[in-house]
């Protein structure tokens, strides 16, 4: 059941999607709780504790709780979605993720009507996180989107990579994965899922707002202050690999009616 | 000044010992090695940005080395004067070279670097870093020091110091999120350069 065939329509005239070693996603990563450096996480993440994972699920849903992870996965069989993974820094990946849709996770809860967004959070671990310790970051790390675009069906809970468990840099035991926003959007190591009326913080957002939007979503054509999002570096490549050029959305044109009417640039 | 400690005085005669040369084949060797690893090194993973920093990493360094070198020798008496001309090209080159790598394997495109110079400040300040460093790999000869007079080519050579500051500053910009070793960059320039100035008579209160 892979993405290719699932989003066929929107993929069908595209290069087939040559997923990335799993060497280069386990060993080029943002995880700034262990150090901002790109290997930092792979050195430093094996110390943080994963076992037994609770989340914590509350706000405007009908069941709130804490639930065992297995519990909110139960009965939902995860899926592989092959899917570009865009940072905000200008290079990409293609990743065969294990996942679910968050949709289903969110209905075992119940949504209540009044809810808008939903707001994640990571676990905090200072003892094993070097970059917690440093304070690179205002921790815990916070994210959030709006209701309708976590219950699009491209917006999955990863639990695993090329049918293995998700190693800790990739933020196991369970992540967000939103494929047509930056990278960073798509949250790790989730242990609180709130469901709030107002737009909840983000923390890349709080720490330079004028950098990093709430929306964040992929635009070839609206530039980060400090680079341009035009085009982006396929890893892998090598020392002479050529960028190639950022598509709208990731790639993801299907999730253009939920901004319609929206202008992108202000809402970036 | 008084005569250097006889720990000073040993290090002195190493140093003696030592042809400039063997900096400079050093340094190059240096660089050689990093763009080799960069393109035989599968562990990388992404080694233009690697080899981008590299490069940076290593031309601040080695501006830090440069400015410690009079201090250096007025505080601990300790003789690099022979060899700080080859620490400053070097420093020069791995600019160049930094520079290079930006410009042709991670942009890629000249009018993509010509709109980061201009719309980019931490791209800017680099630039001017580069800039500043141009004269000075230039008249880094004894045929220009005569030319120019003592005087004045020390005078130019100044450059070196807000070249120094704008290379740690670009260095900061470019960090997300609070970034340690930057800022450590830049406090070594500041105290290297603070170091020249005689000790201001503190203003009545």
């Amino acid at each position: 059941l892979g993405a290719a065939t699932w989003a066929g329509p929107a993929l069908a005239q595209e290069e087939a999607l040559e997923p990335n070693s799993l060497e280069e996603i386990r060993g080029y990563n943002n995880f700034y709780e262990f150090g901002y450096d790109k290997g930092d996480p792979a050195r430093h993440a094996d110390a943080m504790a994963t076992e037994p994972w609770t989340i914590k699920v509350d706000g405007l849903v009908d069941r709130p709780g804490d639930y065992p992870l297995a519990d909110l996965l139960a009965g939902l069989e995860a899926e592989e979605r092959i899917y570009r993974l865009r940072c905000v820094e200008g290079w990409s990946m293609v990743i065969p993720w294990n996942g679910v849709e968050l949709a289903d996770v969110l209905d075992k809860a119940g949504v209540r009507p009044e809810a808008r967004f939903v707001a994640f959070e990571t676990t905090v671990q200072p003892e094993v996180m070097p970059g917690v310790q440093a304070r690179v970051l205002d921790f815990p790390y916070v994210e959030g989107l709006r209701l309708d675009e976590a219950r699009h069906p491209l917006t999955i809970l990863a639990t695993g990579l090329y049918g293995e468990p998700l190693a800790k840099q990739n933020g196991a035991p369970v992540r967000l994965v939103v494929p047509w926003k930056y990278g960073f959007k798509s949250i790790k190591s989730i242990v609180r899922i709130s469901l709030v009326e107002e737009q909840p913080p983000a923390t890349w957002n709080l720490t330079n707002p004028s950098e990093y939007g709430f929306y964040s979503n992929v635009n070839p054509e609206v530039d980060h202050p400090r680079w341009s999002q035009a085009t982006e570096r396929r890893i892998g490549g090598g020392l002479f690999s050529s960028r190639q050029p950022t598509l709208m959305f990731n790639g993801y044109a299907e999730v253009a009616p939920l901004y319609e009417g929206m202008d992108l640039r202000e809402n970036f | 000044m008084a005569a250097p400690a006889r720990w000073a005085q040993r290090i002195n005669g190493w140093l003696r010992r030592v042809p400039a040369w063997t900096v400079y084949l050093g340094g190059a060797a240096w660089m050689v090695w990093l763009f080799w690893r960069g393109l035989t090194d599968f562990t990388l993973i992404e080694p233009i940005d690697w080899l981008e920093r590299a490069y940076g990493d290593a031309a601040l360094k080695l501006l830090v080395v440069t400015l410690a070198v009079t201090p250096l020798r007025r505080f601990a008496g300790v003789n690099l004067l022979r060899f700080r001309r080859a620490l400053g090209l070097l420093a020069f080159f791995f600019v160049l070279a930094h520079l290079l790598v930006w410009a042709v394997l991670d942009v890629q495109a000249l009018g993509a670097v010509w709109a980061d110079i201009l719309k980019r400040p931490y791209v800017t300040v680099g630039m001017a870093a580069f800039l500043l460093l141009m004269p000075l790999a230039l008249t880094s000869n004894d045929a220009s020091l005569r030319r120019l007079g003592g005087a004045a080519w020390r005078r130019l050579h100044r450059l070196t110091y807000p070249a120094a500051v704008l290379g740690a500053v670009h260095y900061i910009w470019l960090a997300r999120g609070f970034a340690l070793e930057p800022l450590v960059y830049l406090f070594l320039v500041l105290g290297l350069l603070a170091l020249r100035f005689p000790v201001p008579r503190r203003a009545p209160a």
